[in-house]
Formats: C-alpha cells, structure tokens, sequence
C-alpha cells in the first residue's frame, strides 16, 4: 500500500489550471509596464532582394517616435543552431523573403509605430526568387546565401545497401511530397523588453526556449548574458513556433536600451505566418527491398527539403528525415541522403513531429502498397518488421523500453480492423500506421558535457516547497510534471508546491520545450532533487524516530516508518528538523542523457533517452461524387512508458490527432507571386469543433527504465501515426492512392478517374548528393 | 459608411479596404429586426435581423433555404452579431484583396483598392471579386424585393436587381440608401427550397459555391422553378431559367440529374477563393442536383452526378 | 493623441459601470484591455475569424475584436472575468480544470463564455449541440475532446442533485 504512487499516475488538475480557467494566465501580450513603448517592424515585400538604401528619415521626425533601427543598429548574426548563424535581425544586404525584417521603430501607440513604418523609404534591387526545390536546385541569379542553394547535404549508409537490395526478394520504390505547414499557436508571439537604469536587461517573451534566447541576446547585443534576464511567460500554444530566437525579441530589447522605456512588441497574425519555422515541404524517395515473408532486408531513403530563407534548425531536420525510421522497424541495412535548400520563403523549421512526420507518411504508406504486393494484411507486414525493446538499431540509435506491439494489438482489436478493412461500406475505410518519436534529444544544440535539465528545491518551515526550474509551460503541462514528481517523492500534495519556472535569473537551466524533453529531462532532474532533498530530510527523522532511513517512507505530509503511518512525523517537522541541524533545506538536481551517439558523423541527431511508440487506426467517410474526405473516428494506442498524469496524457493524444487531421486533409502554408498566399486565420484552414472525430486512446504503460517513474513523452509521436492512416484508410475506401499532402477533395477526385488512381510526384530532381559516410552496423546486426 | 453588424466592414476597415472616416451606426434605431405576415400574403423582413434569428426562424417551412443560408454563415459568433442586410451586401471578396495593407501592396495592389489591374485576371478590364454571400442567392430564388431608403425618397427593386456583375461596383444601391425591408412574395401554392453550400470547413468559412432552389408544387408535379449561384461570379448568378424543363414534371433522379447537369453554365469560378477552381466549376452541378434533390424530398446525397472527371463507377 | 480625438463612452462590463474616453475606433477588445485592464480576453486575429476574443454580450457571444464600444453603451457586456462568482470559479471553469480542457489556456475564455451562453440557455445539451455551440472558437491544442466533454460534465453537475453529481467526473 506505502509503495503505491500516491500522485504520479493520476489525473490530478494540474498547478496552472485554476489561472487559465480564469483568464488569469498572463501571457506576453497581456504584460504592461509604466511608460511603455509599442515596436512594430517593418518587413520586406520582396521574396528576395538586395538593399540598395533604407531612408528613415521621414519616420525618425512622426511626432510619438521615438527610435528608429535598421539593420545596422544590430548587426551581429544569429541562428538557433551554432552551424547556422545566418540570420539578422534587421537584414542589411538582403532580404530573403517576404516577410524578413528590415527596419522598426517605438512609438506611444501602435498606430503611431505603424504609420511610422510606412514613412521608411527603401531602395531594392529586385533578384530572382526561387519559390520551391526545383527551383532552388536551378537556381536562377544568385544564391540566397553564400555560394549555393544547398543549407546542408547529407549522406549516410548503414553496411552495404545495394548488396542487401540486389539479394531482396521484393523492391519497391514510392516517390511522395509532404507540403509545408504552420504551427497556428492561438496565441501570436510577443516580447516585452525593459533595461533598467542599472544597465540590467529584461525581456519577458513568449517563448519555448528562453535559454537560447539568452544566449542570443548576449550574442547580438554584445552584453554579458549575466546583465541579461529572460523571463519566458506561457505560451498560448507552442507546437514548435517558438523555439526559435526571433527578430521582434532582439529588436524589442535594443529598442528599450535606445529609448530607455519599456518596448512591447506582438506581431500580428500576418506576421505570425512570417515568422514560421513550421512543417518543411519535404519530397522524398523511398527505396525498400523485402524478403517474400516480408521483412525488409534494406532501405534506400532520399529527402528534398524547402526549407525557406534561413537556417534555423534545418541543419536536425534533415537529419530527422532520415532518423527514425530504423527506431520504427527493424530495418538491417540502412542508407539516407537528404538535402535542405534555401528557397524564398519564411524559414521552416521544427513543427510537432520535427522532420518526421514527412518519411512517416513515405514510409508508412509504402509499406501499405508493399503488404499489398506480397498478399499481406496492413497490420502483419508490421508485425514482422518490429524494433525489439532493449536493441541497438542499425543507425546505432538506442531503444530501452518499446510497446509498439501492444499499441498495434489495442487498436487493432478495439477498432476491429482486421475483421473491418476487407468489407468496409461504400466510400468507407480504414487505415492503418505506426511510428515512433524521441523523449527528447539526446545532444544538446551547443554540445558540452553539463546537464540538459536541472531543477532546484528550497523548503519552507511549514512544509511548503519552491520548486525552480528553466522548463516552460507551453500548454503541454511541464509545470504539473515538475510538481507531481516532486510531490511524489517528497510525499508532499500538489497545492505545497510553489513552482517559479523559466527566469533565467532565478531557475537553474531547462534546455526548452522542445524536441519532447520535459517530461523526461526535467522529470528526471526534479526527482533527482527531490530525493536528495528527501534523503536529508529521512536522516533527521531517523534520528528523532530512532530507525533506520530505509525503514522511512515519505506519504500524505508525513515521514514515517514504513507500514506504520503512526510512527512518524510531519513533513513540515522535518523540514524544522533539517533546518535546525543544517541551516536552510534546499536540493538541486540534474538530468544528462547518456552518450548516445554513434560511431559517425552525423550522429547527434537521432539518439534520445528513450522512445515513445505510437499505433493508429483511422476511418474515413469518403464521398467520392464530390473528393470530400470525412474522419468519424480514431484509435490511437500511445506507449508513454507511464502516465504521470493520464487526462494530460490523453489531451496530448487527443491534441497530436487533431492536429495530424489538420495536416493530411487541409493545412498547407503555399505561395503565389512570390508571397504566402493567404497568411489569415481565414484561409490557412484550421480544423473546427465540427470536424473533431471519436477518438479512443488508449495508453500503453512501459515503465522505462530511465524515464522518470518510467515515463516518456507524449506531445509529438501520437501526430506520427495519423497522417498515413488518412492515407492508408483513403486507398482503402477507394482504391486511390493521394501521395501527396494534404489530401484535398480536388486530388481524390483527380486520382479516381486517373488511369493510375494515384495523385503525387513521379521523380525526384537530379542531384548530386555528397559521397557517402559509410558506418559500420552494431554488432547485432552483423551478418544479418 | 452604415454599420450593423460590422462582421464584414470591421475587417475590411482594419485591411484598410475603404477609406472610411465616419461610420454610421444603424444598432440605435428601433425597428428593422422584425419579421412580419406569411407565406401567403408574402412576408417582409427587417434587414437588422440577425443571422442567428433567421437561421432559427426559418429552421423550416417555404423558405427554409434562407434559415439554411442564414445558419450556414461563418460562425455562431458571427450570426448573433450579422445581419440580414449585412450578408446581402458583404463586399465581393478576393484573395488577392482581402489581405492586410502590406501584403496588397506588396504583390502590387489591384483595381478593387489601390491600383489599376486585376490580379486574377491581368488583361481583365474588370474585377472579379466574388459575391460572398449566402442570402444573396436564396434572395434571388425566392424571387425576394427590396425596399430602399434614402433621404432623397425610397424604391423597391428585385433582388436580383440590387447586384451589379462587378466586383468593385457590386451593387446598384446608392451609398446613401438603405436597405429597410426585405419582401418575399406569396407562394403560389406548396413551396420547398434549400440551400447547399460548399466549403472547405464547416465552420468560418465563407462560401466557395452556393446553390439556392425554390420548387413550387402543384400536385405533386413542379409548377414553378427558380435558382441562384453564389460565389461563383461577382453576383449571384440567376439559373431559373435552365431550370425550366423541370417545370410541369414530377421529378426523378434522371430528370434532376440531366436538368443540374445543363445548369452549371454559367457557373465561372476562378482562382481567387479557396481550393482549386476547376473542381469549384465541376461541382457546381453536384451541388444543384443535390438542392433539387433536398428541395424535391430526395435523399441528396443519391444523386447521379459526380464533379469527377469522369463518372465513378460503383 | 489629441484629446480631441477621443469619445466618451459608457459601458456595463460585469455588472461594473465604467466611464471612458476613447478614440471612437477602439474595438471593444482593446479597451477591455489596454483602458481597463482586462486582459483575460486574448486576441487571435482581430478579424473575427478564430473568435479567442470572445466576450458575453447581454449573454450572447460576440466578437470583441470587430465590436464598437459605442454601440454597445447600455449592454451587459461579460468578460472572463465576470465568469467567476467572487472568488468561486464558475462550474464550466471547475469541469475545464478537471478534465484538462485548458491546455495553452488561450482560448479558454472564449471557450467558457461561449459555453456559458449555451448553457444558460439549454442546460443539458447534446454533443452535437456543443460542437454547434463552439464551433466558433478556434481550439490548436486539444482536439476539442476535453473541452466537450467538460461542457457536459458542468451541465450533467449543474443540472443532478448535488450527491449524485459526484460520480459524474472520470477522474478522481
């Protein structure tokens, strides 16, 4: 009974609820300071141009201006990435997009900054764009950045590809696009900057990752990072977006240092489209050779990747194009070249899945068209390409825990679709995917050997507990995850937590919501903390209960002799106790990940602590007079190793699926002349309370060994699975195959009365990858 | 400018649109919500009415297809503040013209604000902005009038005559007047309509095609037969005539189908909404069968025709 | 800018007279938040296309973003602020918080208000009801799942006895 969690692995209400339900919640946009100023930028209205001249003279005299920047004012450059520095937050030279910032200014209102903006003369020289991979790979004019188009090329192969190929008993290759798309976070981002007359920098932004703004600040506006302080307040919906270092945060910041007031910049919804660093447009190739039984003996996989004006994190996601698909299927031989071209367009980036979901739809619908091939079921071909828990993939990734064959078994018995797909109605179909997804990369962005998580404890008299970390809430629930482990181990209840997160002044290092670490990351460095605190507070009570601190127990504000609840003290006496003997209770603890990269170059990217498993089965209600593509209903099956929090794990589950319906059926950031075509709330379609399906989720339990309390991650891998179900349960509706997403009703209809029933690429371009880096394979897989 | 509802003109102000300085607002007057007589006499409707009253009012009934149309409009959010007389004239929308300032002038403004050209059509004389409204078709069908006021005096015209097949001078009605009442005529005898809107969610989404019928009966075969087109041409597009060999028949499917098919004609959507035109264009006939169809008691969704290239086969 | 430019204006905003000058073309949106400081009504577009600045008006939802203040002197205007009783939540904000139906927390309060106005007028709606009633607000994080299924859980409470109602949460 005293073993049983009393607060992990229930779905209590999270710490933040009451404050959101409420409206209390203050995001970015919400914060106001005394004489504060209103910045707007001024953006760029050609896809790519050069600078000939900025004139701010006529904005500087608009009565209510009060600075005027240009690129100038802030020349040093940026990137998330350290390979990636190549971005201005007011260009200079160029501009590389529409969209790309050029000039702002402060102002006592906002119309004021905005009539500001439009009194700025500047001279362009207009330069070819290039507006897709295509033309990226032509290049016509000259290169966006440096000498060439090409961001990053990569190639890696895993043993001998083309002997493995050349012995399968069945090849197949597929050829589909995946277009891009956006996060769409409810919330617009928004920076609050105030530099005090102490020469101290703060800036309150709504960001996912207020470390790596941090450190962008000290970079760009040459300040030491320790007169800088970073205050990330709670996004109002992340998914990605805002896990960038963006413009409006730097120049908010200098704006304040010129005026000496306060700057407030939120960008508007258009701008918001602007800032992007969503779903790359991904073309890809997938090559895969099977034996009859149909396990696959090798896999070729090549990916174009458009990926907009600037770097950002470009350089991991292609990468990631070619990461996971060994974590998903036991594949023995394994060879991946992808490419990142610039192109005009707003920079892409890291969406909900990060380079993944793209291959996974590749990946997932040309095994359907395998199993197909080889009078397989969707489900067995699956079955008999398992990765195994506790294995070594052939890209030398690492899988601890993995309950991908119980999500298959849940939702294949629940949705019964073994029994269904053969004799489903007319227009009616199932489909079927899985997938798998990282709890977090395993390298850090700026590779060194301190913790990627840390979490720091300070204890009241009365038994209340400060609980501080970098982890921001961005919707997911970082902050209940922090509190109920704490809680659990220090057998304290929700409400004696008092968290104060993400303030660089305050809170120890969280690397950022992101890359779906928190849980385990941050998880795992508060339960660290937690029980070095718990252990000095069982050494006092030991001695007042005189036992041994084995024989304690930590449960519902007490300490106390194991199976003897009587025995025992309070939890605030203890507290009273340790402080009487030691001085003040604090703990800190810390989470690194293990050393997980591979033997090659190229290896950072991939590796995690742990993987999470996702399995899905989708139906769909086709009217095919009309194209119209319907989904009633969804089961999902999700190995989050354990539940801390099982309505938090749902709600992530039940969020990835209506996000993965968004993407496969309606969202696509496109362009025409040059620009997004229609950067609204509007026109970029968003899925309504109408369109939500039944959803079943069901959640897998595999207690990982070195999750906290066994967890993994839930807010990205249950995306994964969806996309290729819509795909998968269309061609099994209709008997059409749309290689291309979204899925819209004018392409099912054109596949239906296409000779070839399908609608998608037929090639990839010419290009010449670079030669491959060639790994050895573990040992498991030798000879395999 | 007047403001009721301020669903369309708020907006389009914020886009900068209209170079407006003073707005007048219609909310302090004290009658135009009503609705008032029956079907019989004919009724006439208070333009202020919102959308959310008609959706409710006429849930049923001859007129339905104007409570469908009603309740078809954007959000729930929207229909509680829109009004009658609001959705009748919302402006001709655009994707190149409903864009925020910046964006417009980015891609170099056209005719409709700002500049001189179309961008949907570049050698076009004329702006091809799209009649966005719901009411309007079902206005036309049913064959509605409309009173006009100004200082200077009032008219009543047909509905159909209050639009103009230009996206920039949509409408005949003066920038002084007003709408004050909206008539619809007596039916002769039983009458159906319905409404069928095509969109790409089922929610916000303005309509990339709308279909309006209005089928009188006389003994079980079709006396009298009217229908409109919405957002498929700068106004909404009268099809009563092609609907005419409908007239003194009993409808079948084959006879529905046959008579939908010949009416997409004038159908002309180009690439300026939401989703691929061509596929707006080939639906076009679907969705007039299946308005028949709703309107003549037939299951609409059993039609014969598909906006496929070919026929599907079963 | 000149005082000129400005209007007086008279608003009933939770059962709070409040007496302002503001320039005439202020939405209702910004001077709930930057004249009076009630920033639990969010923005998502300003062009009433996503509805996260949805408020109560005579109890019916409206878009604050696309709302003059002056047309609406004389109006019981409800914010989210207004929801709570106090410092007691409102059985919508208690069902939300229980069933994690706030994620980001965004949208929420246009979510609860919206959801407010369909309960006071049909206490105990269906699902299809519900997904009418909100299909208005534009929701990224949830799926919308939770946020039905707390509508529901706050009407079934609202409308059973206090002793049966317990038994109406999933989750304890």
């Amino acid at each position: 009974m005293t073993d049983e969690l009393a607060v992990v692995g229930k779905s209590l209400v999270k710490p933040d609820a009451f404050a959101k339900v409420s409206g209390q919640t203050k995001f970015a946009d919400d914060l106001a300071l005394p004489r504060m100023l209103f910045g707007r930028l001024l953006r760029s209205p050609h896809p790519h141009a050069q600078i000939l001249n900025i004139d701010v003279s006529r904005a500087r005299v608009l009565p209510g201006v009060l600075a005027v920047l240009t690129g100038d004012d802030l020349p040093v450059k940026f990137g998330i990435l350290p390979v990636s520095q190549d971005e201005e937050a007011l260009a200079r030279e160029k501009v590389r997009y529409v969209g790309d910032p050029i000039a702002a200014v402060a102002a006592v209102d906002e119309w004021t900054a905005e009539e500001a903006i439009e009194l700025i003369d500047i001279q362009f020289k207009e330069l070819p764009a290039s507006m897709s991979i295509e033309e990226s790979i032509a290049m016509r004019g000259e290169p966006i950045h440096g000498k060439s188009n090409v961001h990053k090329a990569v190639a890696l192969e895993f043993g001998d590809t083309d002997a493995a190929m050349d012995a399968a008993e069945h090849l197949r290759e597929d050829v589909v696009f995946f277009e891009g798309n956006t996060h769409l976070p409810m919330e617009q981002h928004a920076a609050l900057a105030q530099y005090g007359a102490d020469g101290k920098l703060t800036l309150w932004t709504s960001s996912q990752t207020p470390h790596y703004v941090h450190r962008a600040l000290g970079k760009v506006l040459e300040m030491p990072m320790s007169r800088i302080r970073v205050i990330a307040t709670p996004n109002g919906g992340g998914f990605g977006g805002k896990s960038d270092i963006f413009s409006h945060e730097l120049v908010a910041a200098r704006l304040a240092i010129v005026t000496g007031r306060p700057v407030k910049i939120t960008l508007t919804r258009e701008e918001v489209f602007y800032a992007h660093r969503g779903r790359h447009p991904v073309l890809m190739q997938v090559k895969t050779g099977f034996k009859k039984d149909g396990r696959i003996t090798a896999m070729q996989f090549k990916s174009f990747l458009d990926g907009g004006g600037y770097g950002s994190y470009g350089v991991a996601s292609t990468y990631y194009t070619g990461a996971l698909q060994a974590t998903t299927y036991a594949i023995p031989r394994y060879r991946f070249e992808g490419v990142r071209l610039f192109t005009n367009k707003p920079p892409c980036g890291p969406k909900r899945g990060h380079g993944t979901p793209q291959p996974r739809f590749a990946l997932e619908t040309h095994l359907d068209k395998v199993a197909e091939e080889l009078g397989l079921d969707p489900v067995e071909i699956r079955r008999r390409n398992l990765p195994r828990p506790d294995s070594r993939t052939v890209n030398w990734l690492r899988i601890t825990s993995c309950g991908l064959e119980q999500c298959i078994d849940r939702v294949v018995e629940e949705s019964r679709f073994l029994r269904r797909w053969k004799s489903m109605a007319p227009g009616r179909g199932l489909g079927f995917a899985v997938s798998s997804y990282l709890s977090g990369a395993g390298t850090a962005i700026y590779w060194n050997d301190m913790p990627h998580s840390e979490v720091q404890l300070k204890l009241d008299r009365n038994g209340g507990v400060a609980v501080l970390c970098g982890a921001i809430d961005i919707g997911q629930g970082s902050d209940h995850i922090l509190a109920a482990i704490v809680a659990e181990v220090l057998g304290v209840q929700l409400d004696d937590i008092q968290l104060t997160t993400a303030d660089t002044d305050l809170t120890p290092i969280d690397l950022g919501s992101y890359s779906s670490r928190v849980t385990f990351m941050a998880g795992n460095a508060a339960k660290a903390a937690a029980e070095r605190v718990r252990d000095r507070l069982f050494g006092v009570a030991s001695k007042a209960l005189h036992c041994e601190t084995d024989e304690l127990v930590a449960r519902d504000r007490r300490i106390y002799r194991r199976g003897r609840p009587g025995d025992g003290i309070s939890f605030a006496q203890a507290v009273q106790l340790a402080e009487a003997e030691g001085g003040v209770v604090t703990g800190t603890g810390s989470y690194t990940p293990p050393k997980l990269a591979g033997p090659y170059k190229g290896s950072g990217v991939g590796p995690s602590p742990a993987y999470s498993f996702s399995a899905a089965v989708v139906e769909v209600d086709i009217d095919t007079k009309t194209g119209e593509v319907r989904v009633p209903e969804v089961w999902i099956a999700h190995d989050i190793g354990r539940a801390i929090n099982p309505v938090l794990v749902e709600g992530q589950v039940e969020g990835s699926v209506y996000m993965a319906l968004g993407e496969v059926l309606m969202e696509e950031q496109v362009f025409r002349l040059g620009l997004h075509k229609f950067p609204s709330l509007l026109e970029y379609k968003s899925p309504t309370a109408l369109e939500t399906p039944v959803i079943h989720t069901y959640l897998i339990e595999t207690i990982d060994r070195e999750g906290p309390f066994g967890a993994k991650e839930a807010g990205q891998g249950p995306l994964l699975p969806v996309i290729p179900a819509v795909a998968n349960a269309i061609h099994n509706a209709i008997g059409v195959r749309i290689d291309e997403i979204p899925i819209t009703p004018d392409k099912v209809l054109k596949a239906l009365s296409d000779k070839s029933k399908r609608v998608g690429p037929k090639a990839i371009p010419a290009f010449d990858f670079p030669a491959l880096v060639k790994s050895d394979v573990p040992d498991e897989w030798k000879g395999k | 400018m007047f403001i009721a509802g301020g669903t369309d003109l708020v907006p389009n102000l914020k886009r900068r649109q209209f170079d407006v300085t003073t707005l007048i607002s219609l909310n302090g007057l004290p009658d135009g919500h009503g609705v008032e007589g029956n079907p019989s006499d004919g009724l006439t409707i208070g333009p202020r009415i919102t959308l959310d009253e008609l959706a409710i009012r006429f849930a049923d009934g001859p007129y339905r297809a104007l409570g469908q149309a009603a309740g078809a409009v954007s959000t729930p959010q929207v229909r509680y503040m829109g009004t009658l007389g609001g959705n009748l004239l919302v402006d001709p929308r655009c994707n190149y013209y409903n864009q925020t300032f910046a964006w417009r002038k980015a891609v170099g403004f056209c005719m409709k604000k700002d500049g001189d050209i179309c961008l949907v059509a570049r050698s076009s004389p004329r702006c091809w902005a799209v009649s966005s409204s719901d009411t309007a078709p079902v206005a036309v069908a049913l064959d509605a009038q409309i009173t006009l006021r100004s200082v200077h005096g009032g008219r009543r015209i047909a509905a159909a005559d209050i639009y103009k097949d230009d996206g920039i001078d949509y409408t005949t009605k003066a920038p002084d007047e007003l709408i004050t009442e909206i008539h619809l005529p007596a039916t002769k005898g039983r009458m159906t309509s319905a409404y069928w809107k095509l969109r790409r969610r089922p929610a916000f989404d303005f309509p990339i095609l709308g279909v309006a019928v209005a089928l009188t009966w006389d003994d079980g075969a079709i006396s009298m037969a009217r229908g409109a087109l919405g957002a498929v041409g700068s106004h909404p597009v009268d099809i009563s005539s092609s609907l005419a060999p409908i007239i003194g028949q009993r409808p079948s499917d084959d006879l529905i189908a046959e008579v939908a098919a010949a009416s997409d004609k004038r159908s002309r959507p180009l690439d300026n909404t939401d989703l691929d035109h061509f596929w707006r264009k080939r639906m076009t006939k679907v969705y007039i069968e299946r308005a028949l169809r709703e309107a003549s008691g037939l299951a609409p969704h059993e039609g014969k025709l598909t906006a496929g290239l070919k026929t599907v086969t079963a | 800018m000149p005082i000129a430019d400005r209007v007086a204006v008279r608003l009933r905003i939770n059962g709070e007279e409040a007496a302002l000058m503001v320039p005439p073309y202020k939405t209702l949106l910004e001077v709930l938040r930057e004249d009076l400081g009630l920033t639990g009504t969010k923005h998502g577009c300003e062009l009433g296309e996503c509805s996260t600045c949805g408020v109560l008006v005579d109890g019916t939802p409206y878009l604050s973003c696309l709302a003059m203040p002056l047309d609406l002197e004389g109006r019981a205007i409800t914010t989210i602020e207004g929801l709570q009783d106090g410092s007691r939540p409102h059985a919508l904000q208690v069902a939300f918080a229980e069933l994690g139906a706030a994620q980001c927390g965004y949208c929420t309060p246009a979510m609860l208000l919206t959801a407010k106005a369909l309960l006071d007028r049909d206490p105990r709606p269906t699902r299809q009801a519900i997904m009418d009633a909100l299909s208005g607000v534009l929701c990224r994080c949830t799926g919308y799942l939770k946020i039905f299924e707390a509508v529901e859980l706050a009407a079934l409470r609202a409308t059973t006895p206090p002793s049966r109602a317990e038994g109406g949460s999933r989750h304890d």
